[in-house]
């Protein structure tokens, strides 16, 4: 048995509204928030970046897991906005978090899903009990060219996950982890480029919908199990319209989706954003009930797992600040502000 | 830029990072940051490790509004002392907040947050500040 033993998420306290950005660029603020069906956005603090968000949700899923740091023995951090080109964040967070010496450690990235690709390692390596117990965390600060359309979603937050195999830890066990992969160049930033370029359009049915939905079947064909056997369905978040669809293609009620969908709330945060929303079905889920997760990775790919919460959950997530908690405590931010806050005068 | 020897910066990570300070085992007195010798047993002193909780409470605050340099996109911000739980006291940044949301006696955990950076292309410096507990 592998499956989750803690579990964090952290949310930055800055909050832009899209009204703020649609205002600077002369466009119409009701039309972007019903195309991408986001209110406001996530900004990380001026003395925050993925390392920092990073060691927080670890932080909340060691109080859970209730485990000496010590025994962690991998840790995983992915990100597509890393601090340094060179020089691993993942040092920076095992380092914080007391995970001693003896720590695998590497940085994941494959855009948005590179969270999810370290979960898939550290189930790999506790499964097979070459280690005890792994951490896994997804952090993004994301960054979009002022004016283009990805400033209006591209946010800051992170998730982190430790990885156990015994079943009297274990608040969630994961039944089963499927990828569906292929080489399409949907979303991209070259090496020294400080903005990602996207294909338009064109991130959409060939990249989002035809990975999330082919890591969907498999992982459906390969557990033998049908959407209505899940209670909640949590998807890689870039706007709030595109999980919705997926929703629909698959047949999912509304009510099965919302409670994992917080990016009308937060914003894409890209590494983030999968594992924040399975944070927030995890805090509120109950003992017994199936969760399915599917992220979504440019470039491009997608993750999907199979989880059943266990009696542990009720117990474990009493420590630590919820994903709601995250959401509530907010301070606005003007464009101004937001520009300080994202060092966009550079760049201008 | 670089204000900081990397060296005198990387030796103070376990305190900054983990806030690592020591104790004496014989008259039970807590340090932070560390001591090498205990300066109230002397010779008589036995320091070991300590890893402090981080939670505690403001003993004196400021605003600065006129920061140092490496310092100028967090300002102003509010400067504080910080009563550790354990007893040492710490200067530390309290974070996400103004001058009106802290109060002497209000109570603080520990964060992990950028504290400098060295230019564009040199080291960043992490490390511990304070976060209001609500
Ligand atoms: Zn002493």
């Amino acid at each position: 048995m592998v499956g989750i033993i803690g579990y964090g998420a952290y949310i930055p306290k800055y909050r832009i509204k899209m009204e703020e950005i649609a205002a600077v660029w002369g466009e119409e603020a009701q039309r972007i928030k019903k195309g991408l069906g986001i209110e406001e956005k996530a900004v990380p603090g001026t003395d925050e970046d993925s390392a920092t968000m990073a060691v927080e949700a670890g932080r909340i899923a060691l109080a859970r897991a209730e485990i000496d740091s010590k025994k962690i023995g991998a840790c995983y951090v992915g990100s597509e906005s890393h601090p340094y080109a060179v020089k691993p964040t993942a040092t920076i967070v095992a380092e914080a978090l007391a995970c001693g010496n003896d720590t695998m450690s590497a940085d994941f990235e494959f855009a948005c899903k590179a969270g999810t690709s370290a979960m898939q390692c550290c189930m790999g390596l506790v499964k097979s009990n070459m280690i005890k117990y792994a951490l896994a965390i997804g952090s993004d600060t994301a960054q979009g060219r002022p004016g283009d359309a990805l400033e209006y979603s591209a946010a800051a937050g992170a998730g982190a996950y430790i990885i156990g195999n015994e079943k009297g830890e274990i608040l969630a066990e994961i039944e089963e982890t499927v990828s569906f992969s292929s080489d399409t160049p949907d979303f991209w930033r070259r090496q020294h480029a400080e903005f990602p370029q996207h294909g338009g359009r064109f991130t959409g049915l060939p990249a989002y919908f035809k990975h999330v939905m082919g890591a969907a079947q498999a992982l459906f064909e390969k557990t033998g199990t049908f959407a209505r056997d899940y209670d909640y369905f949590v998807f890689h978040q870039p706007n709030g319209k595109f999980p919705r669809e997926v929703a629909k293609m698959l047949g999912i009620e509304e009510k099965k989706l919302s409670p994992g969908l917080v990016c009308s709330r937060i914003g894409n945060t890209y590494s983030g954003a999968s594992l924040i929303g399975l944070a927030r079905v995890l805090d509120d889920a109950k003992p017994g009930e199936k969760i399915f997760v599917a992220s979504f990775g440019s470039g491009a790919g997608s993750d999907a797992f199979s989880i059943n919460v266990t009696d542990n959950i009720v117990e474990r997530r009493k420590e630590g600040m919820t994903v709601e908690e995250f959401i509530a405590e907010k301070e606005y931010l003007t464009y101004g502000q937001y520009v300080k806050h994202r060092r966009k005068l550079k760049s201008l | 830029m670089a204000s900081e020897a990397l060296p005198l910066s990387w030796r103070r990570i376990p305190e900054r990072y983990c806030l690592i300070g020591n104790s004496c085992e014989n008259c039970k007195t807590n340090f932070f940051p560390t001591r090498k010798i205990c300066p109230n047993c002397r010779r008589r002193g036995k320091l070991a490790d300590k890893t402090y909780s981080g939670k505690g409470k403001v003993y004196s605050y400021s605003l600065v509004n006129v920061v140092p340099q490496g310092f100028e996109l967090d300002a102003p911000y509010v400067l504080a002392i910080i009563e550790l739980e354990e007893g040492p006291r710490v200067t530390a940044q309290i974070v996400d907040c103004g001058e009106k949301d802290v109060k002497i006696g209000s109570l603080v955990k520990m964060v992990f947050r950028k504290i400098k950076e060295d230019g564009d292309e040199g080291v960043i410096h992490y490390g511990f500040k304070f976060g209001l507990v609500k």
